[in-house]
């Protein structure tokens, strides 16, 4: 090998392969953002208030515990379902009544159990993170996860 | 130390190295949470103390490949640094950034993604501080000797740069997000740092081994096109369950499969330049580092990056401990170790003295890197259980954690074992002692 592949060669096919590669996967990309604002994510509006639950999600740093389509942190539940695990696809007032209500008596104080912050959200703020948990329950995942349980 | 302009580098290992024992104990105490949940709960929640965990990781990383290039750049020119003054700068900028961002999370000022948190104040001080860096480094290069390890070094730091960019992309389609975040996280860890990181083994071969600088390029660039060839199509095994159209279940697999394949080629490659060189470098020390590095980066990245790549296989393990464990030894394997290994090998030169304190180094790498090992080890079967009872069987999360405790305390375990390890390579790369040999210049 040494003799036939001089360090020039050498250089030319890493510059050629990852040109022909980066060019490939950019185009790929491209294509998926585009399938995924007309598709995989359009079955309901990305309403202001959607996108306000998505900006509170990231300035109280939910992802440092929780995942969300299963990236994140490993130390609490999938939020990605949360939404369907509280029923909200058959009873979405009880689903949403039912996570204002978890929210709220954050920390449990249990002694022995994973305590979550209290964030002190308003009414509406906590309708806005809950508007954009159930947009992202939405999204056509390739039926990830496999179960209710995330 | 050939090139006086070379000494910033000394303030890079030593601010890498105090962000290295912040990192390790933010992870120390995170672990702790696992057990003992009530610890801390109010005052720093978990979610702080991870953030320090895994942003101090980045910044010491990043701030040892900086004073990894101020070391390597000048000799591999065979020239002063463009400006030792902008370098100097440029470091206390960034040190005070990190602290700052540090202090800031621990009273909740932080905002973006797991690994982007950082405010865009702090975030814009990066982009400043790597400019000057590239600045720096881009002038030194155009104005000396150009070599391969220099070329692809820049190459490596230029696109991990522009891709930081994209950590200010922050769509309100939480699936656009991810796609974008994946350009960061995914495209520097599995492609432009790891041309970082041949780069620099490449050229500790050439100086421990001696083995002709011919050779070594070559095998550098094939390292690094089998990197690149796998890794960039191979971000696709981040697209499979984020609403992303469904060929990248097989784009992914099958390309991040091959990732197995660049590893392995560097494993081979240390080896047998070692072997090759037939050379006894004095400092023992840095060669452990250096193969050790080789060898964790195939099983950390290769073997456990694989574990999990394959979509069916992935459809049930992502988000789990088997990603937790996969994300240790990576890391821990291929960057922490390069720059130990840099370190390791330069510090001797920057202070002008024989290598020092090997032995106590030398018990450094064996005690931490066991410790990341059985760490490794413990949270891949913590993950398989979890895997069972909550997405093959669908019992509900908390109640599977709660039977994954036994796991969770072997972790803390191997965790102070971390701590103590890295105390010995502090001690070992600091701690000079004053009857050290001096090297005559």
């Amino acid at each position: 090998m040494e003799e036939r592949l001089t360090r020039n060669a050498a250089r030319n096919i890493f510059y050629g392969s990852t040109a022909v590669c980066l060019t490939i996967f950019v185009a790929l990309v491209a294509q998926s953002h585009w399938y995924m604002v007309n598709s995989s994510t359009a079955k309901s509006p990305l309403t202001e208030s959607v996108a306000e639950g998505k900006r509170i999600w990231t300035e109280r740093a939910c992802a440092n515990c929780h995942t969300i389509l299963g990236e994140g942190s490993y130390f609490a539940p999938e939020l990605g379902n949360v939404w369907l695990r509280y029923g909200g696809d058959t009873d979405a007032q009880a689903a949403r009544d039912g996570l204002k209500g978890w929210f709220q008596a954050q920390p449990s104080g249990v002694e022995g159990r994973r305590q979550m912050p209290q964030f002190h959200l308003s009414d509406q703020e906590m309708d806005e993170v809950i508007d954009f948990l159930k947009w992202t329950s939405e999204i056509n995942t390739q039926s990830w996860p496999p179960n209710l349980a995330g | 130390m050939k090139y006086q302009s070379q000494s910033v580098a000394l303030y890079y290992f030593y601010g890498a190295l105090v962000l290295f024992l912040v990192q390790v104990s933010a992870g120390l105490l995170a672990g702790t949470v696992y057990i003992l949940p009530n610890l801390l709960s109010e005052t720093v929640p978990f979610s702080i103390i991870k953030m320090v965990h895994t942003n101090a990781l980045i910044v010491w990383l990043l701030m040892g490949f900086m004073g990894s290039t101020f070391y390597l750049l000048p000799e591999e020119a065979e020239r002063e640094l463009y400006s030792a003054k902008l370098a100097l700068g440029q470091f206390w900028l960034f040190m005070i950034g990190a602290l700052a961002a540090v202090v800031g999370y621990l009273f909740g000022i932080h905002d973006g993604d797991k690994f982007l948190e950082q405010p865009v104040p702090i975030k814009l001080a990066i982009v400043v501080v790597c400019l000057m860096f590239l600045f720096n480094c881009t002038m030194t290069m155009i104005k000396g000797r150009r070599t391969a390890i220099a070329n692809i070094l820049m190459l490596g730091l230029w696109f991990a740069v522009l891709l930081f960019l994209f950590a200010f992309v922050t769509p309100s389609n939480i699936a656009i997000d991810k796609l974008y975040r994946w350009w960061v996280v995914h495209l520097w860890v599995e492609a432009t740092w790891e041309l970082i990181l041949a780069a620099i083994l490449a050229f500790l071969m050439i100086k421990m081994t001696g083995v002709d600088r011919e050779v070594i390029d070559k095998w550098l660039y094939i390292v690094i096109s089998l990197t690149l060839i796998s890794g960039l199509i191979g971000t696709g095994h981040h697209y499979f369950w984020i609403g992303a159209p469904a060929y990248w279940q097989w784009l992914g697999s099958i390309f991040s499969a091959l990732e197995i394949v660049p590893p392995f080629a560097l494993v081979i490659f240390c080896f047998s330049m070692v072997w090759r060189g037939r050379r006894d470098h004095p400092n023992q020390a840095a060669l452990l580092w250096a193969l050790g590095c080789s060898v964790l980066t195939f099983f950390g990245a290769g073997v456990w990056g694989f574990l999990h790549t394959l979509s069916p296989i992935n459809y049930y393990t992502h988000g789990t401990q088997i990603t937790v464990s996969h994300g240790h030894l990576a890391f821990y394997g291929a960057y922490v170790m390069v720059n130990i290994a840099m370190f390791t090998y330069a510090l001797p030169y920057l202070l002008g003295r024989h290598p020092f304190n090997q032995r106590i180094n030398m018990w450094g790498f064996w005690v931490t890197s066991s410790a990341v090992v059985f760490m490794t080890v413990t949270l891949t079967f913590a993950g398989v259980v979890q895997v069972q009872l909550q997405r093959v069987m669908g019992q509900s999360y908390m109640e599977v954690q709660d039977q994954l405790v036994l796991f969770y305390q072997m972790r803390l375990g191997a965790g102070i074992f971390v701590v103590l390890g890295t105390i010995l390579i502090l001690y070992s790369l600091m701690a000079v002692p004053k009857r050290a040999a001096v090297q005559p210049a």
